[in-house]
């Protein structure tokens, strides 16, 4: 605050004849105390604060969770073949790491299901670009792009498997009709969003063409694609489930879509919730692991997510 | 110092104007109306010469950020040739720095699609940090940067395209008082340090007068040239000065008159 005080002071009193350096010495002096008055330090939560805020309540909703489970299962709400119990569920877990598969089972599906991702996103980037930018493509295919995003990815499966047969190449296919357009759309949607000035500035610095499209179309849509690619995902594992449930053979290895099948087919609904939960974990842990942490590090550098 | 105004006049010798504009106009497709044409700028002839700082001065639609346009490229006239040595830089009102990336690494993509060599982007993006007295200021992200830093390193990257013009569109338009008076003594200090010339298009008079060596005064739909005055002020000026003030308050005077012809149809 002083060196501002006396940095305007200077100046006032300072006549236009003063002689220059004296002049820029002030300057330069008010210039370094505008600045520090005017910078904001983002400080960043520790660690122990996050843990508490974030871990605390979502394990709590568990531990809620299954109290009432056991109690529902105490009280007798439903035979046993409808509603096993908590232990029943964690026995299977128990057996199932004895046995050495429940990392076989979750793997299969795991591997299917990144690889499959992967390459949606090799198709979805240059597909959303293409939408994006060339407007002939755009009226021609935006609107079944966006359409193909409502249509439920399990109705691929008759045709997949018709077509490819019963293999793994039939996944990949339905993964691929299920994730392609929410990356492409995820990726129209962040470049529509980018504001103007920034392709404006682009171009006067001399930005055209590919190289446009390297260094402020990509970067500036990057929020928008990283939410298109976090549904991507979400849709590729929904497909891969879908097809492993409906489209099992003893030549695909038993992934969870067939584990849930198999306890179907067994009777055994303590194997099918086992399932259903590793279903469920998995789709968390990857969104938790891999594309919540990098939308935070892109939204934070940005300035665009303001710890409260 | 000595070498810069040797280089300027070197340049001054060799090239006889840093933009030439010869009988622009420009219409655009009118709303409203199938097939009809509104004409935003009217056979506007202007010259800068090297080294000159001009401020372009109207009210609203006087068709400045057009005229602005054209200069940068980024549009064509619809008649009349426009003539600039190189491709101009240009700065907006909104800082424009891209956010993905540091101060330091937004001057580098200026130089990087220049076509500077990698090796000497860092060096040439401290230099220019420096001349804007941001140095150190290298790694910040924008947002943690202050609105006056912020058009600092805007014009430190319009510096780095290298132009022998830039074109400003009210730069300092968002600024509050105090940083505003700042940057114009700042940018004063860089003008002739490089001997850039300069295209300040501005809506504020005497911010128009206090940094210009001409200023010219453009009248509103359509934009055409209505007057012109240089100042002789020696710099460095001060917005207080009372030359300053008078020759504002004249300027004024025409500015409210050539808006004024619009009220009465």
């Amino acid at each position: 605050m002083a060196s501002t005080d006396t940095g305007v002071d200077a100046k006032g009193d300072g006549s236009s004849a003063a002689g220059e350096p004296q002049d820029t010495h002030d300057l330069a002096g008010l210039e370094a105390g505008l600045d520090a008055l005017e910078s904001v330090q983002a400080a960043r939560t520790p660690l122990r604060e996050t843990l508490v805020r974030k871990a605390l309540p979502p394990i709590t909703a568990i531990a809620l969770v299954l109290v009432v489970w056991q109690l529902l299962v105490g009280a007798g709400a439903a035979p046993d073949y409808k509603l096993p119990s908590p232990s029943a569920v964690w026995d299977e877990v128990i057996d199932a790491w004895l046995q050495g598969t429940l990392l076989d089972y979750i793997w299969t599906s795991v591997s299917r299901g990144l690889l499959g991702f992967l390459m949606a996103l090799a198709i979805g980037t240059p597909l959303g670009l293409l939408v994006a930018r060339v407007r002939f493509v755009r009226a021609a295919i935006g609107p079944i792009l966006a359409g193909l995003q409502s249509l439920p990815s399990v109705a691929w499966v008759p045709p997949a498997v018709i077509w490819l047969g019963l293999n793994d190449s039939m996944m990949y296919a339905v993964i691929l009709l299920g994730a392609v357009p929410s990356i492409a759309n995820g990726l129209v949607a962040g470049i529509d969003q980018i504001p103007p000035l920034f392709l404006r500035a682009g171009r006067t610095l001399g930005a055209t063409g590919l190289r446009e499209a390297w260094h402020i179309v990509m970067p500036g849509a990057l929020p928008g694609y990283l939410a298109g690619l976090k549904q991507g995902w979400a849709f590729s594992w929904r497909s891969l489930m879908a097809a492993e449930i409906i489209a099992s053979s003893p030549d695909l290895g038993v992934g969870l879509g067939q584990l849930l099948e198999n306890g179907r087919n067994n009777a055994s609904m303590a194997q099918v919730f086992l399932a259903i939960f590793l279903i469920l974990l998995v789709g968390i842990a990857i969104d938790l692991l891999i594309f919540s942490p990098l939308e935070r590090r892109v939204l934070r550098s940005r300035g665009l997510l303001v710890t409260r | 110092m000595a070498t810069t105004i040797a280089k300027a006049a070197a340049d001054a010798t060799a090239v006889t104007h840093a933009a030439r504009i010869e009988h622009v106009s420009k219409s655009f497709p009118a709303p409203g109306t199938p097939g009809g044409q509104q004409l935003v700028l009217d056979d506007i002839t202007l010259d800068v010469a090297p080294g000159e700082f001009v401020t372009l001065l109207g009210a609203s639609g006087c068709g400045k950020s057009t005229l602005l346009n054209l200069l940068a490229g980024l549009d064509l006239p619809s008649a009349g040739s426009i003539d600039t040595d190189g491709r101009p830089a240009l700065m907006f009102q909104e800082h424009a720095l891209f956010p993905w990336l540091t101060a330091g690494k937004n001057i580098e993509l200026a130089l990087k699609l220049r076509g500077i060599a990698k090796a000497e982007r860092r060096q040439e993006a401290e230099r220019l940090l420096e001349l804007v007295r941001l140095q150190g200021a290298h790694r910040k992200r924008v947002h943690e940067l202050s609105g006056g830093m912020r058009q600092r390193v805007a014009l430190a990257r319009a510096l780095a395209q290298d132009s022998r013009l830039l074109l400003m569109d009210e730069p300092f338009a968002a600024l509050d008082a105090i940083t505003r008076d700042v940057l114009h003594d700042e940018l004063t200090r860089i003008w002739r340090e490089t001997g850039l010339s300069v295209l300040f298009v501005t809506h504020n008079v005497r911010e128009a007068v206090k940094l210009a060596q001409r200023v010219v005064l453009l009248s509103s739909r359509p934009g055409r040239l209505a007057r012109e005055w240089n100042v002789g002020i020696p710099q460095p000026r001060r917005i207080e000065d009372s030359a300053v003030a008078e020759l504002s308050v004249e300027i004024t005077e025409e500015l409210r008159r050539e808006i004024r012809r619009h009220g009465q149809h």
